[in-house]
């Protein structure tokens, strides 16, 4: 499917949407139809408006139907009301982006237009520092280079700015010409890759070059991006609106449920069955004993012939005395506390990063339990356990090695030596360190020279060459400038092979604008190069010096470069041309093109590159993993390297404590039989005291994830710790998903780009706010500054978090069933009607206030100090194996709110007996027995107390009573003088002060 | 997810580069309060034996005296309780008291003697007591309309009133429902020796249903006109806030077996005095197995004779001490570190 875009022609305008943008759910019309629709899809939701149109039948309902539409409504509203504020807010900014006036070319002149009218085929002009309204596609820029800069941050969280470039086809146009300009230019159907548009254009006649010209990434101003240091730029709007590559990737992420909220819904699911058998059987109990006994009690004058639905009408009854079984504040309660933690996670100082100035962010709010609840951590190691501030340390260049004795090639006097006496080896390779990158040099106003680079090992090699005295200027355009011994060398870049995942490589097409020969410069992984170099040339020292880096931990680049023929190189330029154009799978066709060029290397050599410890992992990784969490490091580095740093921060310990298994072969066979031995070696020796860990690499990786699967489950599960290197982002998911379906709580963390699909594939995503950008954060649900505050997340704020939830939510069960079990008790003294012992109002606010308030101070409740807690982490085990909220716990409560119902209920009809028994102050007598309960039940619970808790817990018992003590002046209200006669009665506090002591037994 | 956060960059473009103006400038540290990094002053109470023992211990001491003084009291009271259902049935008759009870030509008149057990000083309380009569079944609790009652201008209004609404000619009935309708009808009247001893049936019922919950303007009218009378008819001539039967019947009971108040007598009584009681027993009980009786009893500041919270302190109280001191043996002899002085906690 493709769009062909006709450039500043209004007849084919109308095809596509115009730039609207609406980010909005809901509109002024449907907001109330589609917001309760959303509502009512929730199971709680449904049942509770089951309730109470049930209740609006008077036959039936045991009490007034605003005793649960009241709550309901107010729940209703509360969420509504949040729904619609944040909408409103997004219509707010919807509407300022949409009426930003933007100039565009209309009839061959410029008008000034509100960003909502853009259409299709639009050419828009953008001054500097201002938004791009809508994707474009670069025409021209104030730059004679044909380039601009952009700051593409708000898309993809990357802060450095990136060059775009104007097509070919349409350099050299003067502004005037761009008024004018018409073309078609064919481009995919929107989508949502930010990285990919594969495109072209052509330009109409007059216009000079009328061939077909490829588009990418790099010819496009996407919307949201700002134009930088650049005074202007044009472009053709192709998407709008909705359809932009922004629009397109805008979504609602899948809600994640921690293991907690599948708990308390199964849970509720038990308790609604419970519900539906005692509904079954007191309503047939019901039955029976009107039929036998009722219709002897002539006062209560039964029909003899009555309508078939009567025999309903008992069982309905009790369904509505116990629909409060369930809580319907739980829902409330939850969501409350659940935003306490995540806002306590984003006010702690303890995990606020002073070096970058970022303070960790919960940007889930509702899945802190979870972290509590953690049982694999999936870490990457780039940027994650390491620093990613790369340093140069070492090189090895044409088989010598620089930089062993200080561990700073910098400072190796044979190497400056090499460089003043422009040894030629060393010379080639400081070039290509130079030359063969994607960096951007910036010159400032007094004459120094700072780099702008994606990658930090990049940043790391240009800043090496620069040291070493070859020094790269300024890049502007496809011209390169670099400074050597005070001789400047200029350079056209002709051709840029770029990195990707899967070729681990990048090459450069350059040519010597003095000499005008041509040369292809490739750096990559050693095992991406060194293959490549030419027939005869001795590698072994080379293979040699990777082995000794990567076992120092080094990161190693292997440079190599070959000089082309002009011929040669012309007929690759066209099919690389070719392959740059085409609009299907043109990655993988640009990929062949260039391994057509990439041979036949000279090796030059390889440069290791240190990349440090962040400070505090390996101590954080020994106390998470006392804790009991098991660590899998996923990296896309190589096997020893990877060894190393996971030796380094005590992921792995040296024989003979521990020992480290390998899967490799390269083919099915070998891997099989691999996989096999190390299983076998993991079976026999779990038993024993040693650590052991397999590592794993992406090629054998990937012929066991298609065809052995069930045996890796099996390592999996066996194996507490796992290396896997050289491992693509899809791997990285797919081992997430693998633990995930053996059911363990998995947490991925890393900072990269390539880290984003684990982390949202995670049930919980950790993203470090890096050196790489921000797009690990941004897809994460929590975001942090450095490794070491994951011990801090996982078990303070992780545990607090379990354990309060674990409270909160079987607390609201338990004093839901003590009110409802007294309902139930009281049916059997009072002909197993249905009557409902206590009336309308208190039972509404039993359940909405009473009962709820005091509880939601448990967000401050700590059982344990921090400080015990870190020093103790092994007691994270208890909320891993959910000691504290599971079906056995919650029988704990659940056989605690009967013991208590019974207790309260016999005390209180005995105290309240004979001359006593009046119905109104029986009740109010229960009510307060419950009420005296619950807040010693809290108080009970909570370990430690602050005066807000004090506050809450007294206040609210308190304020049962100055509640009653009002509702009992209204002569109408049902409890008319009620509370008064009780509180003069030393019979009340006396049965009172009896309930509670139950609590001890 | 990626996207979302964005997206709000996006519309609101201007302050994404103000934001980043502003982060330069200030830092974006947590602002620090005892609050927000969860260091609030708590106490810490941790169930130490010793305050266990403490707690156990003091919690007997003040029970067990309660215990006491609230049996005491409830020993205090005197009460004569006397079943007359059974026994006011003519001898003929018991073996169909139906027939007996729903006859209306039999007459109902009945004497029963009481021997006053102990000295009893007034005001003696005079109750009939109800057992197996729900007064809480959810169809007669609910069936009476409190408007009705209060005011004089919805006399006419009696929803919730089934079955009792309207007569058979459609005319509100005035007090409505199955409660009212009814009333309970026997009549009690007491002599000792020669000396008849009053009755007192003023204020029985709670001050605040005579003032605001029964009108004094509201008459009964249409009431007990139908076919099937209830119980107790009301001079229609009296307006409801002084049918004080009614408003204490209407007081329903919360339990099955039940006392109401009939009046009162303001007569000191001693021990061994006879008493005649002359009722009519014109009440149907017979047709559910219900049984009435005749209360006198006499109230103390806890109330009737109820030794139930006496015993149940008594009961707590001991078995708080037991416990204090089974603790504190236990203590001595296998002492057990609390977790929290072991330091570490061992998991299993």
């Amino acid at each position: 499917m493709k769009r062909f875009v006709y450039i500043n022609d209004e007849s084919y305008q109308n095809d596509y949407c115009d730039n609207q943008i609406s980010n909005t759910k809901y509109t002024l019309w449907n907001f109330l139809p589609k917001n309760l629709w959303e509502q009512f899809r929730r199971f709680m939701n449904q049942y509770f408006l089951l309730i109470a149109c049930l209740q609006l039948w008077s036959l039936i309902t045991p009490v007034n139907p605003a005793s649960t539409w009241g709550p309901l409504i107010v729940i209703f509203a509360v969420s509504a009301t949040k729904e619609a504020w944040d909408d409103y807010n997004r219509y707010i900014s919807d509407k300022q982006a949409n009426e930003k006036k933007v100039w565009i070319v209309k009839n061959g002149a410029r008008k000034h237009i509100q960003a909502q009218d853009i259409r299709v085929g639009n050419i828009v002009w953008i001054r500097e520092n201002e938004e791009v309204p809508c994707d474009l596609v670069l025409t021209g820029t104030s730059e004679p280079q044909g380039i601009c800069h952009v700051e593409t941050a708000a898309l993809d969280g990357e802060i450095d700015l990136k060059t775009r470039v104007i097509p070919t086809t349409c350099i050299g146009l003067d502004s005037e010409q761009l008024h004018k300009i018409k073309g078609v230019i064919e481009c995919p159907i929107p989508d949502k890759d930010i990285r990919r548009f594969d495109a072209n254009i052509r330009l109409f006649p007059p216009f000079i070059d009328n061939d077909i010209c490829p588009l990418t990434i790099n010819n496009t101003l996407l919307q949201s991006c700002y134009l930088r240091n650049t005074e202007w730029a044009c472009g053709v709007a192709v998407y709008t609106g909705n359809e932009t590559k922004l629009g397109m990737s805008r979504g609602v992420p899948e809600p994640k449920l921690t293991a907690m909220d599948a708990m308390i819904d199964k849970l509720t699911g038990a308790i609604f069955l419970f519900q539906l058998a005692v509904v079954v059987v007191l309503g047939s109990a019901g039955n029976v004993w009107k039929d036998t006994e009722a219709r002897k009690q002539w006062y209560v004058k039964y029909d003899d012939d009555e309508p078939w639905y009567q025999i309903l009408v008992i069982p309905l009854r009790f369904e509505l005395l116990c629909s409060i079984m369930i809580p319907i504040s739980i829902k409330v309660s939850l969501d409350f506390v659940k935003s306490m933690y995540a806002k306590f996670i984003d006010w702690d100082e303890e995990i606020y990063d002073q070096e970058t100035d970022t303070p960790a962010h919960a940007a889930n709010t509702a899945i802190s339990e979870d972290l509590g609840q953690v049982e694999y951590i999936l870490t990457d190691k780039t940027g994650t356990l390491t620093e990613n501030k790369m340093i140069f340390r070492r090189c090895c260049i044409a088989g010598t090695l620089y930089g062993n004795e200080s561990g700073d090639a910098l400072k190796d006097i044979e190497l400056l030596n090499a460089v003043a006496d422009n040894s030629p080896h060393v010379i080639k390779f400081l070039t290509v360190m130079a030359l063969c990158n994607t960096v951007i040099p910036i010159k400032s106003p007094s004459g120094t020279i700072s780099y702008k680079a994606q990658s930090q090992d990049e940043d790391a090699l240009v800043n090496a060459a620069s040291n070493l005295h070859v020094v790269l200027v300024s890049k502007n355009g496809n011209n390169a400038e670099i400074h050597f011994n005070r001789r400047v060398i200029q350079y056209e870049i002709l051709d840029i092979l770029e990195f990707t995942s899967d070729r681990k490589r990048m090459s450069i097409v350059i040519s010597d604008s003095q000499s005008g020969k041509i040369f292809l410069l490739s750096k990559g992984a050693d095992e991406a190069i060194l293959p490549l170099a030419y027939c005869g040339q001795q590698i072994k020292t080379f293979v040699d010096a990777v082995d000794k880096y990567a076992q120092l931990g080094l990161r190693t680049l292997c440079l190599g470069w070959r000089e082309l023929s002009l011929e040669e190189y012309l007929e690759w330029s066209r099919l690389f041309k070719e392959a740059n154009s085409a609009l299907v799978d043109r990655e993988w066709k640009v990929a062949e093109v260039c391994q057509k060029l990439e041979h036949t290397l000279d090796i030059l050599g390889i440069s290791a590159i240190e990349d440090r410890l962040q400070d505090g992992v390996p101590e954080t990784i020994e106390i998470l993993r006392q804790s009991g969490i098991n660590f899998w490091m996923l990296t896309g580095d190589k096997q020893s390297t990877a060894i190393q740093i996971a030796l380094l921060c005590n992921l792995i310990s040296s024989e003979p404590k521990g020992q480290l298994l390998y899967i490799n072969g390269k083919t099915e066979d070998e891997v099989a039989r691999s996989l096999e031995r190390v299983l076998l070696t993991m079976r026999i020796t779990s038993s024993e005291p040693k650590e052991l860990a397999f590592v794993v690499d992406g090629w054998a990786l990937e012929i066991i994830l298609t065809r052995y699967k069930e045996a890796f489950t099996e390592l999996a599960v066996l194996s507490k710790t796992a290396i896997c290197c050289r491992v693509t982002p899809s791997q990285k998911a797919q081992l997430v998903k693998l633990l995930k379906s053996c059911d363990y709580r998995t947490l991925a963390i890393g900072d990269g780009g390539n880290d984003v699909r684990m982390i949202q594939q995670a049930h919980i995503g950790v993203g470090i706010s890096g050196r790489e950008g921000l797009q690990a954060a941004r897809a994460a649900d929590y975001s942090i500054g450095k490794f070491r505050f994951l011990k801090r997340l996982i078990l303070v704020h992780g545990r607090y978090s379990y354990n309060r939830t674990a409270f909160l939510s079987q607390y609201s069960f338990y004093k839901s069933l003590l009110i409802c079990f007294i309902q139930i008790l009281f049916s059997f003294v009072s002909g197993i009607a249905g009557t409902s012992l206590f009336n309308s109002v208190s039972l509404m606010a039993y359940n909405v206030f009473y009962t709820s308030i005091p509880v939601l101070t448990t967000v401050l409740d700590k059982d344990l100090s921090e400080k015990t807690v870190t020093q103790n982490p092994e007691i994270l085990l208890y909320c891993q194996a959910g000691r504290l909220l599971n079906p056995s716990t919650f029988a704990g409560w659940f056989g605690r709110s009967l013991y208590h119902a019974i207790v309260v209920f016999l005390i209180t009809i005995h105290a309240y007996a004979n001359e006593k028994s009046e119905m109104e102050e029986l009740s109010m007598v229960a009510l307060s027995g419950s009420i005296w309960l619950q807040a010693f039940v809290v108080t009970l619970e909570m370990s430690s107390f602050t005066f807000l808790q004090f506050l809450a817990i007294w206040g609210n018992f308190a304020a049962f009573y100055v509640i009653n003590l009002c509702i009992s002046t209204i002569p109408t209200a049902g409890m008319y003088t009620i509370m008064f006669r009780l509180c003069r009665q030393p019979s009340y506090w006396i049965t009172m002060l009896v309930s509670i002591t139950i609590m001890f037994f | 997810m990626m996207m979302d956060g964005s997206a709000a960059g996006t519309s609101n473009g201007g302050s994404g580069a103000d934001g980043d103006a502003a982060r330069r400038n200030n830092t974006r540290m947590p602002k620090y309060s005892k609050f927000t990094q969860q260091e609030l002053p708590a106490c810490k109470p941790i169930l130490t034996p010793k305050w266990v023992v403490s707690v156990f211990f003091l919690v007997g001491v003040v029970f067990v005296p309660v215990g006491v003084v609230s049996l005491l009291a409830a020993q205090d009271v005197v009460e004569i309780i006397d079943r007359y259902d059974h026994a006011c049935v003519p001898p003929n008759m018991t073996d169909n008291k139906l027939a007996y009870i729903k006859n209306d030509t039999i007459s109902k008149e009945c004497t029963r003697i009481l021997t006053v057990t102990k000295e009893m000083k007034q005001p003696i309380y005079v109750y009939y007591q109800l057992d197996n009569f729900y007064q809480n079944h959810r169809r007669y609790v609910k069936s009476r309309n409190d408007a009705q009652l209060r005011d004089y201008k919805k006399s006419n209004t009696t929803t919730s009133c089934d079955p009792e609404r309207f007569t058979a000619d459609g005319k509100p009935i005035v007090p409505c429902g199955l409660i009212a309708w009814s009333l309970f009808n026997d009549t009690y009247s007491f002599t000792r020796g020669k000396e008849n001893l009053t009755v007192n049936k003023k204020d029985i019922s709670w001050k605040s249903d005579r003032e605001h919950k029964f009108a004094k303007n509201v008459y009964p009218s249409n009431f007990q006109n139908g076919a099937l009378i209830g119980g107790k008819k009301l001079n229609s001539s009296i307006p409801l806030s002084e049918q004080e039967d009614l408003i204490v019947w209407m007081r329903t009971a919360a339990l099955p077996t039940f006392r109401k108040l009939y009046g009162r007598i303001y007569v000191d009584l001693k021990a061994n005095d006879t008493i005649t009681v002359r009722l009519s027993n014109n009440y149907n009980t017979y047709s559910f197995g219900g049984k009435k009786k005749l209360v006198l009893s006499t109230a103390t500041w806890l109330g009737g004779k109820n030794d139930f919270l006496g015993f149940a302190y008594l009961i707590v109280g001991g078995l708080c001490i037991f416990l204090a001191f089974a603790f504190t043996l236990l203590y001595l002899i296998k002492p057990r570190l609390v977790a929290f002085e072991l330091r570490s906690i061992t998991v299993k």
